[in-house]
């Protein structure tokens, strides 16, 4: 029943030729089809590491005027197209950005998942200022890291923005979490 | 190197059960005909580890097995692979169970005191057919759906607790998501684990009786381990190449298309090892179907069991071997009728053609991506899907499509009562219906009232005779069929503008031409309407409505106004419209290269 002769001990081992040619061929065979459905299986188990992340076009997200003047961040979602394995569907939330005016014509777009561990970061309008709510970290307006003792290792991601005929549009990504460099992923 | 060996068999009494393990005396040495149970026991382990990276990317619901399924057959990393070896081993383990069981029985290894391990063993045989009966319903296929509805069904029959059996086994009154997620627990889940407990019981009771040698014993006994060893796992290479052969050969395992419970399925079938009890059924209609279905299968079940009781009798032995050898050939012998049947029944190739064409084309719309309402959706709103059967339902009981009824089934040549509408439109179908002999084909207007009507009696009046006549209706074919816009004709009207010009000049002429009596342009008067005669808005608003003064108006010959009438939706007249024209979304002649 087990293919697995090499703990077989030697003292028992019969000692002409035939014998020996025997275990060599179980001992091949049996490591043949042992290994064999293993290695079917683990192909497609490693599927998803040849795919990548979205990537994604501009997509707008909110018109300039519900920005609020006093440059206080507001939350919204990006609407695109979210492929899931087999499904595709239009229009639907994909993730959500924090934006700001920065001026007449132009925004600040942060990511709203934490760099840490990608928990959803929090606004705080009295404390004007971002806040995790998972591990504590916090972050300034402008994402930088507000509180040294925050265990974020980089400030909040911020997106490629743009004002065009007073639409917000913003190309969203996500990054990888917990490193101080911003990969996208 | 012994050191750690020796720590590790202090601890844990490793060494004992190897050697219990590859030591086993085998009276007489090693046999070919021994290594059954141990292919089982391999076959059993693949499936399992298949199984188990499977189970890794496989969604069970109504919405997601299927879509599921497909990706990995389709989309993911050597998916089809492991799908095709899941499958094919399952088969080999069926073939298996019956030539373990043969070995058995012939070698009397049944017999006391193996009588308890011999109901292990006719036990794992259930379990493992439990097994394929789950499991073929997973991928959520036509063919799957539809074979579990029977076979569920026939629960449904047996007496008593019948109803209630099916209604929990189904999770429902009806199909869906509880019968994949109970079917996949089965599956996956509880069978698998009976099967392993049953396994370490059945392995620990021949270990404890030993192997049964068949007399005479010629050979001197041997070890397990290496002789038997190497003859095991020789069997389990050869059976394993085979699947793998298989595998490769189908390209994975079987998917059809999506279940829908709203489309008939002629193809259904059970596994191939399944056929005899399928064929067997036929022999009991109506009120004996009971018979067939449980009764006889139950006596038979019990009969096999009974063996170790039945073997104490003197002539026991020779009745059990005989028994199985009568009931696998009966077993051989209806399987071969169930192919035969099929291969003779040419509605049932004929849906097997239509369940083909369906499975290449839900690949196909799936590989767009599939809504979240799941692929359904896709082929219920594919022009190349229902194009043909709401011809069949709709305009087969006087149309035909290629002589057919669209799907392909043939119909009584004398129902015919109007046009054939493959190609309709196309320059090769304008020609055969512009001319003053086939027109009265019942490929063209031979069976409608329309014989008797002014087209006809125009087109024997004038037939083309000289060079310049035959050119001219040349160009009036190829000005009409312009009108249709094919868009498969889109070269040639291009390629033949000039020819199309001039045959267009023809059409407008108010004297002799088509604007004679038609309405074409912003010339003529009388119906049927020509300009963008047999374009795709054309033919929509012909059959939404034959009888409008722009079509036959009081002349239309029987044709219901399937728009007007809503005996079809807007939707489904534009599909059907479509699928004549061939303007689907997507070409199927792209399936092949979606696939690979």
């Amino acid at each position: 029943m087990s293919e697995r002769p090499s703990q077989a001990p030697a003292d028992q081992a019969p000692s002409d030729r035939r014998s020996f040619v025997s275990k060599v061929s179980a001992a091949v065979i049996g490591g043949l089809i042992t290994v064999a459905a293993p290695i079917a299986g683990l192909f497609p188990i490693l599927d998803p590491l040849r795919r990548r992340g979205d990537t994604r076009g501009m997509v707008r997200v909110t018109s300039f005027a519900a920005l609020p003047e006093g440059g206080e961040p507001r939350k919204f979602p990006v609407l695109d197209t979210l492929v899931d394995a087999w499904n595709r569907t239009e229009n639907v939330p994909v993730g959500s950005v924090y934006i700001q005016r920065t001026g007449d014509n132009s925004v600040r777009v942060l990511h709203t998942t934490c760099p840490h561990l990608g928990c959803s970061v929090g606004y705080n309008a009295s404390g004007r200022g971002y806040f995790c709510p998972c591990h504590k970290s916090s972050f300034a307006l402008d994402g930088s890291i507000a509180d040294p003792k925050s265990p974020s290792p980089r400030g909040m991601d911020p997106l490629e923005a743009v004002v065009r005929d007073g639409e917000v549009w913003v190309k969203f990504q996500n990054f990888r979490k917990g490193s101080p460099e911003r990969t996208a992923v | 190197m012994s050191d750690w060996r020796n720590w590790l068999d202090s601890r844990t009494g490793y060494k004992g059960l190897v050697h219990e393990a590859l030591f086993e005396n085998v009276p007489g040495g090693a046999r070919w005909r021994y290594v059954w149970g141990s292919t089982l026991t391999f076959f059993f382990v693949v499936q399992i580890i298949t199984g188990i990276a499977l189970w890794m990317s496989y969604s069970p619901s109504s919405q997601t097995a299927w879509e599921s399924v497909y990706w990995i057959q389709n989309q993911m990393w050597g998916g089809w692979l492991l799908r095709g070896i899941h499958h094919f081993a399952a088969q080999a383990m069926t073939a298996l169970l019956v030539l373990h069981l043969m070995q058995v029985v012939i070698d009397g290894a049944y017999k006391a005191p193996r009588e308890v391990n011999y109901w292990f063993g006719v036990a794992l045989l259930l379990l493992v057919l439990a097994l394929s009966l789950t499991g073929y319903l997973l991928p959520w296929d036509q063919n799957g759906y539809w074979s579990t509805a029977v076979s569920t069904n026939l629960v449904g029959m047996s007496p008593g607790i019948g109803t209630a059996l099916q209604t929990i086994l189904v999770g429902g009154a009806s199909y869906g998501h509880h019968t994949l997620t109970r079917f996949f627990a089965l599956h996956a889940g509880l069978v698998p684990l009976l099967i392993g407990l049953m396994i370490v019981g059945h392995v620990y009771l021949f270990r404890r009786h030993g192997l049964t040698p068949t007399q005479p014993i010629r050979k001197p006994d041997e070890g397990f381990w290496p002789e038997q060893v190497l003859r095991d796992a020789v069997a389990c290479l050869a059976v394993f190449a085979a699947v793998l052969y298989f595998a490769v050969r189908e390209h994975g395992a079987p998917l059809g298309a999506p279940a829908d419970p709203a489309e008939q399925f002629a193809a259904a079938r059970p596994e191939w090892y399944f056929l005899f009890l399928f064929q067997f059924l036929k022999y009991f209609p109506g009120s004996a179907e009971i018979i067939g279905a449980i009764v006889l299968p139950t006596l038979v079940l019990v009969l096999i069991a009974a063996m170790p009781i039945l073997g104490r009798w003197r002539l026991g032995h020779r009745f059990n071997v005989g028994l199985l050898g009568v009931l696998l050939a009966g077993a051989g012998l209806l399987t071969v009728q169930a192919f035969q049947a099929d291969r003779n029944d040419t509605d049932y190739q004929i849906s097997r053609r239509i369940a083909a064409r369906d499975a290449e084309r839900a690949v196909q719309l799936a590989s767009t991506g599939i809504p979240t309402t799941g692929a359904l959706t896709l082929m219920r709103e594919d022009a190349y899907t229902q194009g043909p059967r709401i011809f069949s339902r709709n305009c087969a009981s006087c149309h035909r499509f290629d002589g057919h009824d669209g799907l392909g089934y043939p119909l009584p040549a004398d129902s015919i009562s109007a046009s054939d509408l493959k190609d309709f439109g196309s320059r090769a179908w304008v020609s055969g219906f512009l001319h003053a002999d086939t027109i009265l084909s019942r490929k063209y207007w031979g069976g409608t009232i329309h014989t008797e009507g002014d087209m006809t009696g125009w087109l024997g009046d004038h037939q083309p005779e000289t060079d310049e006549e035959k050119a001219t209706r040349a160009n009036v074919v190829l000005a009409l069929s312009s009108q249709a816009q094919l868009a498969s004709q889109k070269a040639l009207d291009q390629r033949d503008s000039a020819r199309i010009a001039a045959g267009i000049t023809y059409m407008r002429n108010t004297d002799y031409g088509c604007a004679s009596c038609h309405k074409f342009q912003d010339v003529g008067t009388d119906s049927p309407e020509l300009t963008g005669w047999g374009s795709r808005e054309w033919m929509i608003a012909f059959i939404n409505d034959p009888e409008h003064p722009r079509f036959f108006g009081r002349d239309n010959d029987r044709m219901p106004s399937f728009g007007k009438e809503k005996s079809l939706s807007d939707k489904e007249i534009a599909m059907v419209v479509d699928w004549l024209r061939k303007e689907w979304r997507m070409p199927p002649s792209t399936v092949a290269a979606a696939r690979r």
